[in-house]
């Protein structure tokens, strides 16, 4: 007789939900995408293209195969793969390997995980790994925007000692500073625009999306240690896929630790691995690596750094007025 | 602005009621009073066929945490039998049947804040009189007033700091007096400026009025000591372990209404809103049935899907109309098919909203994750006994996880063993 639902509280809901996030994160990601448009030309669009329908086609079936019905955060969760994907590899990669490591990236490093919200590991990050595994010539072959012409990234070229690492004492340090701001040199797809991808990255936080303290961390350790070690960190921070990695990878919601502190240990972990890499590695970049590292970490991060909870202050404080 | 950690901001819905007077709720034919209203079961004092006057006490107990019930009306007791209780579940009740004289029972000289049936009234129930004896050890220096009605949609706080300023600060006093503490604070949201308006001049030695900022749960007890003295309740602890006394607004006004008049706690101020023709701030007898409340209000507007007892985060639903208020009641919220919905649960995807959210920094996630699976322990062990179960986690879970619910599971499951 009772026409009532009865349920338990609460009774209202916030708007937001997963697939509303997902679609932020996609809108602030499209300024990088289109500066990378504008500065590597056509191919780059096929290749974003062709990166996001096979994410999108992968995840289909991948869900189909473990009979599950996709929702829209399922289908905005691979979009978001196959553009960052697309964003973090050469804009010289054919279409046809984006679209392998889009498979790749869904089918292996995401679903045979157990889908949305249990993988391990970062699905672009882990595919684009597997492809410069699998393909290191063309991953690292990197043609200069506009003009096309194939040359080294500005971290190559420290690594080689063909720049100086203590840029800030060559005399047009300010415009190399400034056409790395803008997005006028060498390297992936989505990484090189700077200011495109600040944009983004100040909507995200701006709607609550991502959270400071991992790109914080992340980005203040590559500065201290590279102020340590006699290295520009201006040149640090913007050369390579550092904006790029600290405010859309390593801020992946599902493979970073879930505590604040344990969200600091893991952007300050980050940024550490990437100047071990920078500094001693064989690559001259380590973004990638030193994300995917400290994923590995995560369980154990939340497993043993959890939050002090309300009430549960030291023995030495407790009672105290 | 003082305020705690974590918490967010609500849509506030209280236009629809804020700062409309008082109105007396229509004369109620039938209450039915509830013998379960603070602490433990009052034993009924009245069998079937007595006659009974406003104020007569009609069910006490013997045992130490509890508080009697007063009948809100004159006339006949018919039954005493189960009925629905707010909380959701049946338990016994005094039926009584107005006779429309509201004939009193008289004055009780030096009444009792025991005697005068006072319970927590911002919906905690606890016998106040309990509350404002502490054991001698536990050194009471500040008695905290709860103004900030921080539920959306609720605004019979309100509606009393408005209107019986001086009762309120009277109540106050009362409580200060009885527990020896020489200060007191009131806490008030900012979105009530006028209420804080209209407290101010009468303040007094000791008092003040602290303005909170708006956020949920400003007024979670735990969350307001850590606002206003930014001292906390140690785990599994009360206030006053940190030398507080929390109290509601409403509760401060019912001792000094019941000290003034000598007359029991019989009524109440409610807010009735959401899909209701004419929402209203009412001054109604306690035990009066929700359904006699709404069509006071003008009946539903629209098709109405969800009988709400309290606020829309922590309230409880109703599966019926006949339900009567009791003294902790606050608000009888009605939600039509357009704020009702029901969602899938989906798998968590680690965003850390529960978490950042989270008044007492727990990580509702893993809570959740443990009590889904059945690893109550495991949930223990990482604080679900520290949650408040303000159910911010479940309103802001993007995957629409019941995370509060699953929290409360693990809890009832440790309660049980």
């Amino acid at each position: 007789m009772s026409t009532f639902s009865v349920t338990h509280a609460p009774h209202i809901k916030a708007k937001e939900d997963s697939a509303l996030i997902m679609k932020y994160t996609v809108i602030a990601l499209l300024p990088a995408a289109i500066a990378g448009i504008y500065l590597f030309g056509l191919n780059s669009l096929i290749m974003i293209a062709g990166s996001i329908i096979a994410a999108i086609l992968a995840e289909y079936l991948m869900l189909f195969m473990r009979g599950k019905r996709a929702i829209a955060a399922d289908i905005w969760s691979s979009i978001i793969t196959g553009l960052l994907l697309s964003m973090i590899v050469s804009p010289a990669t054919p279409w046809w390997m984006a679209v392998i490591g889009s498979v790749f990236a869904i089918s292996i490093v995401k679903h045979a995980f157990g889908g949305l919200g249990f993988n391990i590991f970062n699905p672009a990050l882990a595919a684009r790994a597997f492809m410069l595994a699998s393909w290191p010539v063309i991953m690292t072959t990197w043609p200069r925007p506009i003009d096309a012409v194939t040359g080294a990234t500005h971290l190559a070229l420290v690594k080689t000692r063909v720049l100086e690492m203590s840029l800030w004492n060559m005399p047009d340090h300010i415009n190399t500073y400034w056409q790395l701001f803008i997005g006028n040199r060498a390297g992936c797809l989505g990484e090189t625009t700077a200011i495109a991808l600040l944009l983004g990255a100040i909507f995200l936080l701006a709607k609550g999306v991502i959270d400071f303290r991992i790109p914080c961390g992340f980005i203040l350790t590559v500065a201290v240690i590279s102020a340590l070690f006699g290295s520009d960190p201006i040149f640090q921070v913007l050369a390579g896929g550092l904006i790029l990695g600290a405010f859309f990878m390593a801020t992946d919601p599902v493979t970073k630790p879930i505590g604040r502190t344990g969200r600091w240990i893991f952007g300050i972990g980050c940024g550490a691995i990437t100047m071990a890499i920078r500094f001693l590695g064989g690559y001259p970049e380590g973004v990638c690596y030193a994300i995917l590292i400290m994923n590995g970490f995560t369980p154990m991060i939340d497993r043993y750094v959890i939050d002090r909870v309300y009430g549960h202050l030291p023995a030495g404080r407790q009672g105290k007025r | 602005m003082k305020t705690f950690k974590g918490g967010i901001h609500l849509d506030s819905h209280k236009e629809q009621t804020a700062g409309k007077p008082i109105r007396v709720a229509r004369e109620p034919k039938t209450v039915v009073i509830h013998l379960s209203q603070g602490g433990s079961p009052c034993q009924p004092l009245v069998k079937a066929g007595d006659s009974v006057r406003i104020g007569q006490k009609i069910g006490d107990s013997d045992k130490l945490i509890s508080s009697p019930v007063h009948s809100s009306v004159s006339g006949k007791v018919t039954a005493i039998d189960n009925a629905p209780h707010p909380n959701g579940f049946d338990s016994p009740a005094v039926y009584i049947e107005s006779d429309g004289s509201n004939e009193s029972a008289g004055p009780i000289q030096n009444i009792s804040v025991r005697e005068a049936g006072i319970v927590g009234m911002g919906g905690g129930s606890f016998p106040t009189h309990v509350k404002l004896s502490p054991p001698k050890e536990k050194k009471i220096d500040t008695v905290i007033l709860n103004g900030a009605e921080c539920e959306p949609y609720i605004t019979c706080d309100h509606a009393l700091m408005l209107e019986e300023p001086i009762s309120i600060m009277n109540g106050l006093t009362y409580i200060m007096k009885s527990v020896g503490a020489n200060r007191g604070l009131i806490g008030i949201e900012d979105n009530k400026r006028d209420a804080a308006a209209k407290l101010t001049p009468y303040l007094s030695m000791g008092i003040h009025i602290t303005l909170l900022q708006t956020k949920y749960p400003e007024g979670g007890e735990k969350q307001l000591i850590y606002a206003l003295l930014k001292r906390e309740v140690p785990a599994g602890g009360l206030p006053m372990d940190v030398g507080c006394i929390v109290s509601n607004v409403g509760t401060a006004h019912a001792i000094a209404v019941s000290q003034r008049t000598g007359m029991p706690l019989t009524e109440r101020v409610i807010t009735v809103t959401g899909a209701v023709k004419n929402p209203s701030n009412l001054r109604v007898k306690v035990g009066t049935r929700i359904g006699d409340l709404i069509n006071d209000c003008g009946g539903f507007s629209g098709t109405p899907k969800k009988i709400i007892l309290g606020g829309p985060m922590m309230g409880i639903t109703q599966s019926a109309l006949d339900t009567p208020v009791a003294k902790c009641t606050t608000c009888v919220l009605v939600l039509d098919e357009k704020n009702v919905s029901l969602y899938e649960e989906q798998s968590c995807i680690r965003c850390c909203r529960c978490v950042d959210a989270c008044p007492v920094q727990l990580a509702p996630n893993f809570l959740a994750d443990y009590a889904q699976n059945e690893m109550y322990q495991k949930a223990i062990d990482i604080g679900a006994m520290d949650c408040i179960e303000c159910g911010i986690c479940s309103y802001i879970c993007p995957t629409r996880r019941e995370l509060v619910h699953w929290i409360k599971l693990a809890k009832a499951k440790k309660a049980k063993k």
